[in-house]
């Protein structure tokens, strides 16, 4: 009996010494959930958010002060992954859904000063100083940092048209029929 | 041949004798052709026109563009008027770029390529190309370029063609009419795909409810040894290719595989029909056979319809509405799309034109699920179309994609079959719709982080190479040495 009582005693000891070191001296110091999480940002720094970068972004997100839905280029998609992620539910009722756009340039109004292309963090504006500018569409993804920069208004953002390749059914509206009009109406 | 059963499926009324016996007649060419750029599954075509140009009937007016796409032809002689954005044949009714030709009446071929003289000593390549060069996509409706289809011979060991005669949609009667009309032409068109896939096998499967066909299909391919003319049980979506490979061959295609890794590849055999066209007179696909059916048309018919006549052009040659056609459908009852415009074109995927009336659409209104798993039973992919639809109608997509939504064939089935009326596929074409714009969406997300990485990576470069830069020209930005300060 006290043999028993005194070796699980010392290894209770022994044992719970060493896990209290592993913590201490193998700690990890990043959050690993904030690099799970900003795998999942679209990575593109646009700022949008009101945090300086996607990683500034993910790290707010990890500690859980900021909310899931704030990522405009990411969309529905991205806060709904971000929400599973986090295991919370992504409250998208508030947020007002933003339809995707993308920058495009009004080639009469473009001087070719550049200053957008240095902007742009996935390199879709083409062009080259004094000449003028255009969109690769493919690889915009509408973060506006371009527009805000432009001194002479020639880039706008337009909401990604609704084509044959991109179009689907909606959702189907059921209105159920009551065979009682009046269990209808209680509730 | 054994034949092995398939999973569910349902019998509707099949309503085909409104134009089963009525040969095939021509349209009469109509004053302009609308042929869009894309009436196939993939890269839509590059045109090679514009306003003005004389062009004669199979001149290739648009070259495909990429692995898959497909080019398209005049289909008479004529004046391109316009290239231009016009309705697509589509429920959406959105626009689409489209090549407008005035004929002029005459009707005159264009310098055809040479027909292939001996195609089963030809290289199955040369067939290849010349499917390709001719336009042909898979006329069953699903529009996918058939010499894609071909190639796969060089990378799979294939045993069986297998040619869908099934036409298990109700009301359509075209493939019925091209295969008592031209047997022949459609079995020298399969040999010769054959010959190209490497096939030793050709099967053709025909719907019991089509006896004519069998006898005239089984007669025209008495002569070869290596064709054999299967009816198939009366049983739809039969005339679907995994279910139709699956009653000939009993093995099941695997989710997200193709019937080829079964070692069977199908075409329709409007297709072969095209394919011997192409290679024994080098005609490009320029015309197809379109069902124009329905309680509201007045006389149904089977007609030979030059690639981009207007829908309404068809139904005119019909003889109008004789009643008020509460939906105009693209295809057939069960998976056709309804029409948003009559002004829309006939494309190479159209296989009829059903102007329904409100009795045969037979519109219910919704009523709760009594749960009685009709649907699950007569589910043809196996799947449990009730549970899906709960997911969905919660908007829980992801529950519905682990149900396997995703495999969904749309045939209808369910929807048919429900005693409640509940639109099971229309919830189930909705959630493949957001599935696949949500996963393009991944997609391009994923690939503006790799240019952002990228970009980053060459920002950093240019940096360090400027600092590295500064640092050679002037190398010790610190104090000035004892012996500079002595020379100055």
């Amino acid at each position: 009996m006290l043999i028993a009582v005194i070796s699980l005693t010392v290894m209770g000891v022994v044992l719970g010494g060493i896990l209290g070191a592993a913590a201490r001296f193998f700690a990890v110091e990043e959050n690993p959930l904030e690099e799970e999480l900003k795998a999942l940002l679209p990575g593109s720094q646009c700022g949008q958010c009101g945090f300086v970068g996607c990683s500034q972004y993910a790290a707010a997100l990890a500690k859980g002060e900021t909310p899931v839905i704030l990522c405009a280029p990411g969309g529905k998609a991205v806060a709904e992954a971000l929400a599973k992620k986090l295991g919370v539910t992504a409250d998208l009722s508030g947020h007002e859904e933003k339809v995707p756009v993308y920058s495009t340039i009004n080639e009469a109004l473009c001087i070719g000063c550049t200053r957008c292309i240095r902007e742009c963090s996935t390199d879709a504006i083409l062009g080259a100083n004094k000449l003028m500018h255009t969109v690769i569409i493919e690889a915009c993804h509408g973060c506006g940092k371009c527009a805000k920069v432009c001194p002479t208004d020639a880039i706008v953002m337009v909401p990604v048209r609704v084509t044959l390749a991109n179009w689907h059914w909606p959702k189907p509206e059921v209105e159920h029929m009551q065979s009682n009009p009046e269990v209808g109406h209680a509730h | 041949m054994k034949l092995y059963p398939i999973r569910g499926g349902i019998h509707p009324d099949y309503r085909k004798d409104q134009t089963s016996e009525k040969a095939i007649v021509a349209l009469p060419m109509p004053a302009a052709l609308y042929i869009p750029l894309q009436q196939h599954i993939g890269a839509p075509a590059e045109v090679l026109v514009s306003a003005g140009d004389l062009v004669k009937k199979g001149q290739m007016i648009a070259r495909s563009q990429g692995v898959i796409s497909s080019p398209q032809h005049a289909p008479t002689s004529g004046r391109i008027t316009a290239v231009t954005q016009v309705a697509a044949p589509h429920p959406s009714g959105l626009p689409q770029s489209t090549i407008i030709l005035e004929p002029d009446g005459k009707d005159e071929w264009a310098d055809l390529p040479e027909p292939i003289a001996d195609p089963f000593a030809a290289d199955p390549h040369t067939i290849h190309d010349r499917v390709a060069q001719s336009g042909i996509v898979g006329m069953g409706g699903a529009a996918f370029p058939s010499a894609v289809k071909l190639n796969l011979g060089t990378q799979k060991k294939l045993e069986i063609l297998l040619l869908n005669g099934a036409e298990c949609e109700p009301y359509l009667t075209c493939d019925d009419r091209v295969m008592r009309e031209f047997p022949a032409e459609i079995i020298d068109g399969a040999r010769i795909m054959a010959h190209a896939l490497g096939t030793p096998k050709v099967v053709i499967g025909i719907e019991q409810n089509k006896p004519q066909a069998i006898e005239i299909m089984t007669k025209a391919a008495s002569a070869f040894a290596e064709i054999e003319v299967v009816a198939v049980p009366v049983q739809y979506p039969m005339g679907s290719e995994r279910h139709l490979v699956q009653a000939i061959t009993g093995r099941e295609t695997p989710a997200r595989k193709l019937t080829a890794d079964l070692g069977v590849v199908v075409h329709n055999v409007a297709t072969a029909r095209a394919v011997h066209h192409a290679v024994r007179f080098g005609q490009p696909l320029v015309a197809r056979v379109v069902t124009v059916s329905g309680g509201a048309i007045r006389e149904p018919k089977n007609v030979l319809t030059p690639i981009g006549a207007r829908i309404a052009d068809l139904v005119e040659f019909c003889g109008g509405f004789a009643a008020r056609p509460e939906s105009v459908v693209n295809g057939g009852p069960m998976m056709g799309q309804p029409l948003a415009s009559l002004e829309a074109p006939v494309v190479k995927g159209t296989s009829g034109i059903l102007a329904l009336t409100a009795e045969e659409i037979n519109n219910h209104p919704t009523s709760p699920c009594i749960r009685c798993g009709t649907c699950v039973t007569i589910c043809p992919c196996g799947l449990s179309p009730v549970e899906m639809a709960a997911f969905i109608r919660k908007d829980k997509l992801d529950g519905a994609a682990k149900l396997g939504v995703m495999d969904c064939v749309s045939c209808g089935s369910c929807s048919w079959a429900c005693p409640s009326h509940i639109p099971l596929v229309h919830y189930f074409n909705y959630a493949k719709g957001v599935l696949r714009v949500l996963e393009n969406e991944q997609r391009k997300s994923d690939r503006v982080k790799t240019l952002a990485e990228v970009h980053n990576l060459r920002i950093e470069k240019a940096a360090e190479a400027k600092r590295a830069a500064l640092a050679a020209r002037n190398p010790a930005p610190t104090v000035p040495t004892a012996e500079e300060k002595a020379s100055a």
